[in-house]
């Protein structure tokens, strides 16, 4: 898969018969064996490892419930109650396939951020990026259609609400609306095709997982340093150094995940999605997965409806032009002192955007406060907190990012991994 | 000992992650509504190694099947539930809920619809252990037109499908007040502090003080003395109240005890399981970093 | 076969020919995939049983004065609101230069029938349902994204862009109509 030559020494004859017929166990070798790891790797980029855990334990689950549920609008809530109830260990699936939704969002967020602060998008791994940034949509679009199928208030009037993103889409909007639902309303033929699609994406995340795995081993991983692979010094082969790094984060994030799954299974939930959906009433307050508030708030940022659907994809799509919005010649911002604020306050914003996103648009963001009506609402409301923190979401990539990027006077940068930790351990003992 | 810091940052990291993603939730709760709140004695099932507490389990059925179930259906749950592991009629001695004397004796106080296997006849006949409980209402409408145009919801995951949960059932069932003055209350409506609404349309005063809560069409369903316990507790408002919120509960997660449990197991095993990789880890690195 | 043709299938032969030969192929390539995408891409529009759907009666006395009664027609909740003098009377006196979708109270009702307000429940921004006499101005209230509508269903305040729909309907008698 890489540059790198392969050490891979067939030992048995059984070996070397499939060596010279299908190369897989090489190919698994020299990809997760002897693979040369950079060899200042800190903890987030543990968060690989972890993603792919939690990809294989929502197919895994996935499937197992597929075997007990029943895509029908007048079975489908009672379905799910039924595995909670019924199903040899249901309960303990459905939950872990519920909150494991959660963890795997947490994970991309914090390996998406990892790769922002540390360049890991910029050349040569510019396609690994979007790969990445590929994967991250196929999970919001699979997370969205699985929230549908337990058929709840929320699934419902979730799945009314997205669908009719579409609907906003001027002149072909309707047409491809009702395609989208198979009717004119979110009904059978919607449940129905959203969990065959649910079954499927999952496959095809897995599928642009292999290809960014791939990328990621043609041009090397990013470190901290930001620095390439100059010797073999830098690195450490990935078995066992990555392995067992990894392997401690896995634990780690497994037992935050068990703190959910079996002493808080339902506080990242709605309660209203334990009430069957009931297409006549909307509850109160509709909001989706707290892993989708960003962008929600982006949405309602903008008062009208076909831009704010723009402006809502358009914060993904500004993703993946990231390569080409960085222009800075360093990677890592460890040794960017500028950007690296602009890259907190970034990750302060996508967070307020969040909060923002769970709020009623017309509420007050300090009670009591005076305000004035600026256009169309009370500036101390947060409808202009969320337009506040928009408008630094895309200036953050569309203007920060190529600005800074030029004037920038960057940190010196080391001259190799090694020497970078070296420096590390030095200022330790010093 | 760069990595135990990182460790430690890590945790504290995902810890602050786990509280805001837990907080965001409740926030959105606040809709105008009191804050619900539990009995003065508390629940027996909240925290993390909370159990059901079978006696008040037990007469926590009693109330719903003499008072709820009048009304309010169940679809949910079988009689044989009412035997199983953490359940109210448990009897260690019957491992099959089906053969527990007490819930057969339960199924056949109830009678369920059913279709003459030989005549093909609609027939009634004793509800068994298998059968679910029985709703109330034919179908939907039959409720609404029962009940003032307002379908009384199923109570099987009543205590999931509310923000508070056994606490919110407890506090609208002893909740119930006159309304106050500058409030229009509709005939066939009663006011509740605790009952998710916005009444501000029905609301005369100023718009900046509008009472807390909302109208259900639900009239104060409980009262001291109704429902005569069999154990000799005080049958008072707030007793029944509890009793059968925690009976909803356990209705609605009867495995909780179960999941709780392993769960203590699994976080044991993970931090064992933790500490033996944690260790393999410093020794592969020894000198590496 | 003459010669000239033997020699073009040696390999010399007319370039234009060749071209179109694999042009012609290309094509064929082409539709066979457009073909059977057509039935693959329209099995997801509505089938014929959803489409088959029939108009709806209803009985108006059992709607109260001051008061609407939701029904289903076509998968979405349809308002049937029996509005009393003030709401009448405050929907008719708002100028069209108030409105974001200027449409006068009389467009929306028929002629003689202005206590009755027949509407799809919808909102016109993303489909959630409105709440019944909710809101700034005595109409509805979209609990999703914050639409004020008023006591014509016109769209006052929020992000809707149009007044709420006001479905095909007829009175086939002083208390019935038919929705559709």
């Amino acid at each position: 898969m890489s540059d790198h030559p392969s050490t891979y020494v067939p030992k048995t004859g059984i070996e070397k018969w499939l060596d010279s017929r299908l190369p897989i166990v090489r190919l698994a070798y020299d990809s997760f064996v002897d693979y040369p790891t950079p060899k200042n790797l800190n903890y987030w980029w543990t968060f690989g490892g972890i993603l792919s855990v939690c990809l294989a334990v929502q197919i895994i689950t996935g499937i197992i419930l597929a075997m007990h549920y029943t895509p029908h609008i007048d079975y489908a809530f009672n379905s799910v109650e039924r595995i909670m109830r019924d199903v040899n260990y249901g309960w303990l699936i459905r939950y872990v396939h519920a909150n494991g939704a959660s963890m795997f969002f947490f994970a991309v967020y914090v390996h998406m951020l990892r790769g922002l602060y540390y360049g890991s998008y910029k050349a040569p791994r510019e396609v690994l990026w979007i790969l990445g940034c590929i994967i991250f949509f196929l999970m919001i679009a699979t997370a969205f259609m699985g929230y549908v199928l337990p058929w709840g208030q929320m699934s419902f009037h979730g799945a009314v609400v997205i669908t009719n993103l579409i609907g906003s889409i001027p002149v072909i909007g309707t047409p491809i609306l009702t395609w989208l639902q198979g009717g004119f309303a979110v009904d059978q033929a919607t449940l129905n095709r959203f969990f065959s699609l649910h079954y499927l994406l999952p496959f095809v995340i897995a599928g642009v997982v292999i290809l960014h795995i791939w990328a990621l081993h043609v041009s090397g991983q990013n470190n901290p340093a930001g620095v390439e692979i100059k010797s073999k010094e830098d690195t450490v082969p990935f078995t066992p150094y990555a392995t067992v790094k990894d392997g401690v984060a896995i634990i780690a994030f497994l037992f935050l995940f068990s703190v959910f799954v079996f002493f808080m299974p339902n506080s990242l939930g709605h309660a209203d999605n334990y009430i069957q959906a009931n297409p006549l009433v909307t509850p109160a307050h509709i909001v989706p997965e707290w892993y989708l508030l960003t962008f929600y708030a982006i949405l309602r940022a903008i008062p009208d409806k076909f831009l704010g659907v723009v402006a809502m994809f358009g914060a993904i799509a500004v993703i993946f032009a990231l390569p080409w919005l960085d222009t800075s010649k360093v990677k890592s911002m460890r040794y960017r002192p500028v950007m690296r604020w602009f890259f907190v306050i970034f990750v302060v914003v996508c967070l307020g955007l969040g909060w923002c996103g769970a709020q009623l648009p017309d509420a007050q963001v300090i009670p009591g406060f005076p305000s004035f009506n600026l256009i169309d609402g009370q500036l101390n409301s947060y409808l202009w907190l969320t337009r506040l923190f928009t408008l630094y979401y895309f200036a953050f990539f569309l203007f920060i990012m190529p600005w800074i990027g030029l004037k920038e006077d960057p940190l010196p940068v080391p001259a190799s991994i090694s020497e970078a930790v070296l420096a590390e351990h030095n200022k330790k003992k010093g | 000992m760069k990595s135990l810091k990182t460790i430690g940052l890590k945790t504290v990291g995902a810890l602050i992650a786990a509280t805001v993603m837990a907080s965001a939730v409740p926030a959105l709760a606040a809709g105008g509504a009191q804050h619900a709140h539990e009995p003065k004695e508390g629940f027996s099932f909240t925290g993390p190694f909370g159990t059901y507490d079978q006696a008040q389990l037990q007469r926590g059925y009693k109330v719903y099947r003499e008072v709820c179930a009048a009304c309010h259906s169940m679809n949910l749950l079988s009689f044989r539930n009412l035997g199983e592991k953490d359940g109210p009629f448990y009897d260690p001695k019957f491992k099959n809920p089906n053969d527990n004397p007490v819930v057969k004796q339960i199924a056949s106080e109830f009678e369920v619809a059913d279709i003459d296997s030989e005549t093909g006849d609609a027939i009634t006949r004793k509800a068994t252990t298998s059968d679910r409980f029985p709703a109330p209402f034919p179908n939907t409408a039959a409720a609404a037109a029962s009940n003032g145009g307002a379908v009384p919801p199923d109570l099987s995951v009543i205590t999931k499908a509310r923000h508070g949960g056994a606490s919110y059932v407890y506090s609208l069932l002893t909740g119930y007040k006159a309304p106050p003055a500058g409030l229009k209350i509709a005939e066939g409506q009663h006011y509740n502090p605790y009952f998710p609404g916005d009444l501000t349309s029905a609301w005369s005063g100023d718009h900046k003080h509008v009472p807390a809560g909302g109208v259900l069409a639900m009239a104060p369903p409980l009262s001291a003395g109704q429902v005569t316990f069999d154990d000799g507790r005080e049958s008072t408002l707030s007793h029944q109240a509890a009793d059968v919120a925690a009976f909803l509960e356990w209705a609605g997660e009867p495995k909780a005890t179960l999941r709780k449990k392993t769960g203590v197991a699994v976080l044991a095993y993970l931090l064992l399981f933790f500490g033996l990789t944690y260790a393999s880890y410093r020794m592969v690195w020894r000198g590496k970093h | 076969m003459s010669e000239p043709e033997n020699a073009a299938a040696a390999g010399h032969d007319d370039p234009s020919r060749r071209d179109f030969i694999y042009i012609a192929a290309g094509a064929a390539a082409v539709g066979t995939v457009g073909a059977i995408a057509v039935p693959l891409v329209a099995q997801m529009n509505p089938a014929a049983d959803t489409l088959a759907l029939a108009s709806t009666e209803f009985d108006l006395t059992k709607v109260q004065e001051g008061q609407q009664v939701v029904i289903k027609w076509r998968g979405k909740p349809v308002f049937i609101r029996s509005r009393n003098a003030t709401e009448i009377k405050a929907a008719e006196d708002t100028p069209l230069s108030e409105l974001k979708d200027p449409q006068t109270d009389a467009e929306r009702v028929k002629a003689g029938k202005e206590q009755w307000l027949i509407l799809v429940g919808s909102c016109t921004h993303l489909g959630c349902v409105p709440t019944f006499g909710a809101g700034d101005y005595g109409g509805w209230f979209c609990p999703c994204h914050g639409s004020h509508y008023d006591t014509s269903g016109r769209i006052r305040k929020g992000p809707a862009p149009t007044n709420l729909v006001v479905p095909e309907y007829d009175f086939l008698t002083d208390t019935r109509v038919k929705i559709g």
